[in-house]
């Protein structure tokens, strides 16, 4: 079943691309031998099999071949429609004259429909393999090439990719992918799904060991998206990518949906809507210099510490302002990033999903240098509540820090789960039980700071005490309760006349940190100027924590 | 002085800098001033509550509220200020020209009745001397307004006058009175006692206005003399005597190009600028203000009043300078830090880091008071403190008055009320660049960004696969500003970096602290205190440089190369429409069809589970049309509100 969507999506997405292709030759069906050029580097290429020249002549010849990849003109339609050629990118991404590239002289195997001709190779083919660095640290990178049959994935191409995903695994190093490509090889038919199989396959026995980071800046579309799928972030190039299991125009033939590209699968979608999508940015040199700077929170592979970098801010930082940023009137809304800003080094966060369930904030920070994954409620956003997709965002970015060693930070002020038939039916109870799962696992350092509502089981899904939190603080604003004052009232003072009253009693006894402070269930109620300094001071100690889950096979989330 | 004090405060405002530093405090209401700090009843219990002797009502709110001061002194209270009657008969606009023109003091020449004819009007205005102004009875914004400086000129203006009269007002009455050329605002400083005695403390200059409200002060001024000084200073004097002044006030001049001073308005409060005063003078006006009302005598008579070195007041506002010279915006203040650590720089503030500027009160953030031995000291001071004065959360106008106390028209002295429409006829566009500082700025940037990819670079602990050092000490950057894209060449050995850009060189020197706002760097030998005010991935490094905040992208050649490539891109405008983020209640409306809304303005608030949550304006406009009244219930997305 997936091979028949997988052929026929990348069918659909050829049709797609048709713009592209106009100005080749065209041929019926399928999407190479419309590809087979008359263009003059082919000419050129086709020097390189001319036996009377010397091997080191060949070698000089395909080294300069695979440079140009699609050959000029391609390059020019590539930079036409706003997109940097794959050889650009790794430049961009990684340190002047790091890259050492791999697989320069590989070609594809196909010979059938003329693809045999010397005029149809590329040394290479389409995609660009190899190590380098970034701000010197080893990274493993693909980088497929629309300017050779589209990006298409054959099974040379699929063998390159998963050549350096083995090696990235042996060494623990993290592969970035950058992906750009039309889809399958239909020429090579089953090879090239079985090439998809095979990066599968790497991606999952990779995930959990080395970060895998999947840029989205062309088209990825069919059974291509699975990849990134199983990645632990898919970034999008905005306007200029799109990810989609099948394309318009098969969504038209099947559902009679008139849908655009964008729409169905650009940018916007997957990080405001689907949640496919970890974060969008405007073009390919945003998106390359931006994905240097998140490389630098991360850790190679699970046998390394989150980095540490060097700190200009100071750690015993006290932050006034603080004391005054969770208002006056506890129903009223703030905003968790100022909180989160204020308490990391210098404002530094870098927001997973900044679009998508807004009202959990999640991302990537450094405290006094080491990195640090983020956790909040949002109040400003359906005032913090905990919802299917908020959920779900939380706990995968939980399970990415636990698995790799990052330290997590967890902001409460939340007022519970969302009711409603919406949530109930569309399964709240067993995606807020990923949340829970994911805390409750993580072995990483957990600290967790009260700012405010703590209601119900949502105090306890959010890294409590009770899920090994190794330090709960409270701010003196926070309220940890079963429930909010109006609603508690109403059960346990049925038919009190004096509602107000009770109210009042309520929140004198539960409205505060004592409740939890004196079970011990917060370590320590603590002036919100002092929280990065407080910190700051833990994470020092917990960086020796141990801790071991027992042993298993693997655990059964709640998927 | 051993004083125990009480604040109040609204609610909004219980953890302000004022209440934290009083002994005690009391809530007197609501965030809206007319239910808190206007609200007598609340502050008279208030009083009760805690036994206070003595207000002092500061400026603004009720300071010069001749019933507040009346109620206090029915309860025995101390009003510290000057007795009612002063406060009534200056409060008048009319009697307190009257006042003064009886007591001797000059006040502006002028015909009360109503001109008849052109003739009259010549023979009027030869009486009153020229230039003259003729202006509508019933005139306002500029209207039927005519200046002459001779007779031929009169005639005309009469003519005209009455004829824009007649057709803007429906009123073709005219008034003739002495036209003022450019005009400067100074003002006296008295002090008197109960006892009859009454000092001046010598003048401020206020003539940087815009709106009719002060920007930057000074003292002294650089305009008067020792002569004009006395004279001023003893018709001031006069004046308070004449009212049985006591408690400090203020009397405020027009000051015409020949030095004729003309009365203006008394003020019988502290005034907003009264620490420059302090500066030059020595005495703490508070102090005084309090033994007076206390019944002591003055302590100083007037030859022990000095004018010792140069003080200058910058207002800095929560406004924003490009639009009108200052229109208000609201916001937080992520970060506040005050040049405190700059010697004679004095500021007086009522907020801190995380303070709300709301809409509720005066977006006023501080007064920033430097002082010097001269007036170049001075002036070099507020320089330095306008550079080192850290603001992010809201716009400021710190980049205009930097502008201002740099210009060379005021490093003259040549001043007048129409000091900033004249100076920037086409509105404030900041810190204009010039070559060499265009270079600096660039230079600082490229310098700021290489710290920043080093620091990158500096991973601690132990590695596992060790980092390869980026050995590198030279870099080849493009740096965009406006829509200039400047290459530029930079070697760096230790903190000097040496960057060749547009032709020329400029070594920076600098330490780079990455997590300070403030950069302190010595460029081509000369210390400037440059501010970070955000710093991206993508190279975007926003910088304040002399006061003005630009906006720069750094990249390398290689990025910059491609970067010809990337689509330009219209950014989407979703600005004007105001969509519901969630299902809720639609609470409160605080619009209707036609206001102008400022940006970050709330227009209405939505309760969803039990939390109230606040909708503003993306940026400042006019609304169009509302689509919720409160009370309804909205679904996410659904159009509340259209701009236009």
């Amino acid at each position: 079943m997936a091979a028949f969507s997988v052929a026929r999506s990348s069918c659909g997405l050829i049709n797609g691309l048709r713009v592209s292709f106009r100005s080749l030759a065209q041929v019926k069906h399928g999407a190479v031998s419309a590809l087979v050029p008359q263009t003059n580097l082919h000419r050129d290429c086709r020097w390189y099999s001319v036996s009377h020249l010397s091997v080191r002549e060949r070698i000089e010849k395909k080294r300069k071949a695979a440079l140009v990849g699609g050959g000029q003109k391609r390059i020019d339609a590539q930079h036409k429609r706003g997109k940097l050629t794959a050889r650009e990118r790794v430049e961009l991404l990684l340190d002047p004259e790091s890259f050492v590239e791999s697989d320069m002289f590989v070609e594809h195997r196909c010979s059938d429909f003329g693809m045999e001709e010397d005029r149809n190779k590329f040394p290479g083919d389409s995609v660009v393999t190899g190590r380098g660095r970034i701000n010197g640290r080893l990274v493993y990178v693909f980088s497929q090439d629309f300017t050779v049959f589209g990006g298409s994935l054959s099974g040379a191409h699929a063998q390159k990719i998963c050549k350096i995903m083995d090696q990235a695994l042996t060494v623990g190093a993290p592969v970035i992918g950058l992906n750009d490509s039309g889809g399958a090889r239909i020429q090579e038919g089953v090879e090239s799904l079985a090439g998809y199989a095979d990066i599968f396959l790497r991606n999952v026995m990779a995930s959990g060991v080395v970060p895998q980071i999947s840029l989205i800046m062309g088209p990825c579309a069919g059974g291509a998206v699975y990849s990134p799928a199983l990645t632990d972030f898919t970034f999008m190039v905005k306007d200029t990518s799109y990810l989609f299991i099948t394309g318009p125009d098969v969504v038209k033939s099947v559902t009679n949906e008139d849908v655009t590209q964008e729409e169905l699968g650009g940018a916007k979608t997957h990080t405001t809507v689907s949640g496919v999508a970890h974060h969008a940015f405007e073009n390919d040199i945003e998106a390359l210099l931006n994905l240097r700077e998140f490389f630098n929170f991360l850790p190679l592979s699970n046998q390394d510490p989150a980095p540490i970098r060097e700190c200009h801010d100071p750690s015993d930082r006290l932050v006034p302002s603080l004391d005054t940023i969770v208002p006056f009137e506890s129903t009223k809304a703030y905003n968790m990033l100022d909180i989160i800003q204020a308490i990391v080094d210098e404002k530094d966060f870098f927001e997973i999903m900044p679009n998508y369930a807004k009202n959990i904030v999640v991302g990537f920070a450094r405290m006094n240098g080491r990195t640090v994954g983020i956790v909040g409620n949002q109040p400003k956003v359906a005032s913090g509540c905990l919802d299917i997709n908020s959920s779900v965002k939380g706990a995968r970015f939980v399970r990415f820090c636990d698995a790799f060693n990052i330290p997590i930070i967890t902001f409460v002020d939340v007022p519970g789960f969302l009711p409603g038939t919406a949530q109930e039916y569309g399964g709240i109870i067993r995606h807020g039980a990923k949340l829970l799962f994911a805390f409750a696992e993580a072995t990483v350092p957990k600290i967790t700071i009260i700012t405010r509502k703590a209601y119900g089981g949502a105090y306890d899904v959010m890294s409590s005490k009770h899920l090994r939190g190794d330090v709960n603080y409270a701010w003196p604003t926070a309220e940890v309760a079963v429930m909010g004052a109006k609603g508690a009232v109403q059960i346990i003072f049925r038919g009190k006349e004096n509602q107000a009253e009770a109210e009042a009693e309520y929140v004198d006894k539960f409205a505060n940190p004592f409740p939890a402070a004196v079970r011990g269930f917060v370590d320590d109620i603590i002036e919100p100027a002092m929280t990065r300094k407080k910190i700051c001071s833990d994470l020092e100690v917990l960086a020796s924590k141990k801790q071991v889950n027992p042993w298993k096979k693997h655990a059964n989330i709640p998927l | 002085m051993g004083i125990q004090t009480v604040a109040v405060h609204s609610d909004v405002d219980s953890s302000a800098v004022h209440v934290k530093i009083a002994d005690e405090a009391i809530c007197v209401g609501p965030a809206p001033t007319n239910k808190s700090y206007l609200n007598m009843d609340a502050i008279m219990d208030a009083i009760r509550v805690t036994g206070a002797q003595a207000v002092h009502p500061g400026y603004g709110f009720l300071s010069e509220n001749k019933e507040f001061a009346k109620r206090l002194t029915a309860e025995g209270v101390t009003f510290i200020g000057p007795d009612t009657h002063a406060i009534q008969a200056m409060g008048d606009k009319i009697e307190s020209k009257l006042i003064a023109k009886a007591a001797k003091v000059n006040t502006i020449p002028g015909f009360d009745g109503v001109v008849k004819t052109a003739e009259d009007a010549v023979k009027i205005a030869q009486e009153i001397g020229y230039p003259v102004m003729i202006k509508a009875s019933a005139g306002g914004g500029g209207k039927g307004m005519r200046i002459a400086w001779n007779d031929d000129e009169t005639r005309e203006g009469f003519r005209f006058s009455s004829q824009e009269a007649a057709s803007s007002f429906g009123d073709d009455r005219l008034l003739i009175e002495k036209y003022i050329d450019n005009p400067r605002h100074i003002e006296i400083q008295v002090l008197a006692d109960k006892h009859g005695n009454a000092l001046w403390l010598n003048e401020r200059e206020c003539s940087i206005q815009r709106r009719n409200q002060k920007v930057v002060e000074e003292a002294p001024s650089t305009f008067l003399d020792p002569v004009t000084r006395r004279a001023m200073g003893e018709q001031a004097v006069q004046l308070a005597k004449a009212v049985q002044y006591s408690s400090a006030g203020t009397v405020e001049f027009l000051v015409d190009s020949t030095k004729n001073f003309y009365f203006l308005e008394m003020n019988t409060r502290l005034q907003v600028e009264h620490p420059i005063t302090e500066c030059i003078t020595g005495l703490d006006l508070v102090e005084q203000m309090i033994r007076v009302a206390k019944g002591y005598q003055l302590q100083h008579k007037q030859e022990d009043i000095p004018i010792n070195g140069w003080a200058i007041e910058s207002r800095v506002y929560a406004e924003d300078p490009y639009k009108s010279f200052g229109l208000p915006s609201i916001g937080r203040l992520s970060q506040y830090q005050e040049p405190l650590n700059l010697s004679n720089v004095r500021v007086d503030s009522g907020i801190q880091e995380g303070s709300d500027i709301s809409i509720y009160y005066d977006p006023m953030i501080s007064k920033l008071v430097t002082y010097g031995a001269t007036r170049k000291e001075a002036l070099a001071k507020m320089e330095d403190a306008l550079d080192n004065y850290v603001i992010r959360g809201v716009t400021h106008n710190i980049p205009l008055l930097r502008e201002i106390i740099t210009h060379p028209r005021f490093i003259s002295g040549d001043i007048s009320t129409n000091f900033l429409p004249e100076v920037y006829p086409d509105g404030f566009k900041g810190h204009q660049l010039e070559v060499d500082a265009r270079r600096e700025l660039l230079a600082s940037a490229a310098a700021l960004y290489i710290a920043a990819q080093l620091r990158s670079q500096k991973v601690l602990g132990d590695q596992r696969v060790p980092t390869i050092p980026v050995k590198c000490t030279h870099w080849g950057l493009c740096v965009e500003l406006g829509e200039g894209c400047h290459a530029m060449e930079i070697t760096k050995s230790g903190d000097v970096y040496n960057v060749e850009v547009d032709g020329g060189k400029v070594e920076v020197i600098g330490a780079f602290n990455l997590a300070s706002p403030l950069l302190p760097l010595t460029i081509n030998g000369s210390d400037r205190m440059l501010q970070c005010l955000s710093r991206d991935a993508s190279g975007m490094i926003v910088l304040q440089y002399l006061g003005t905040v630009f906006k720069l992208r750094v990249l390398s050649k290689l990025a910059s190369e491609l970067n010809s490539y990337m689509p330009e891109k219209v950014p989407e405008d979703t600005s004007s429409i105001l969509r519901s983020p969630m299902p809720g209640t639609v609470v409160a409306v605080s619009i209707k069809p036609g206001d102008t809304v400022a940006e970050g303005q709330e227009i209405c608030v939505i309760e969803a589970m039990k939390m109230q949550n606040s909708l503003t304006a993306a940026r400042q406009a006019k609304v169009k049309s509302v689509h919720c009244k409160p009370g309804e219930t909205v679904g996410e997305g659904d159009l509340l509100v259209e701009l236009q």
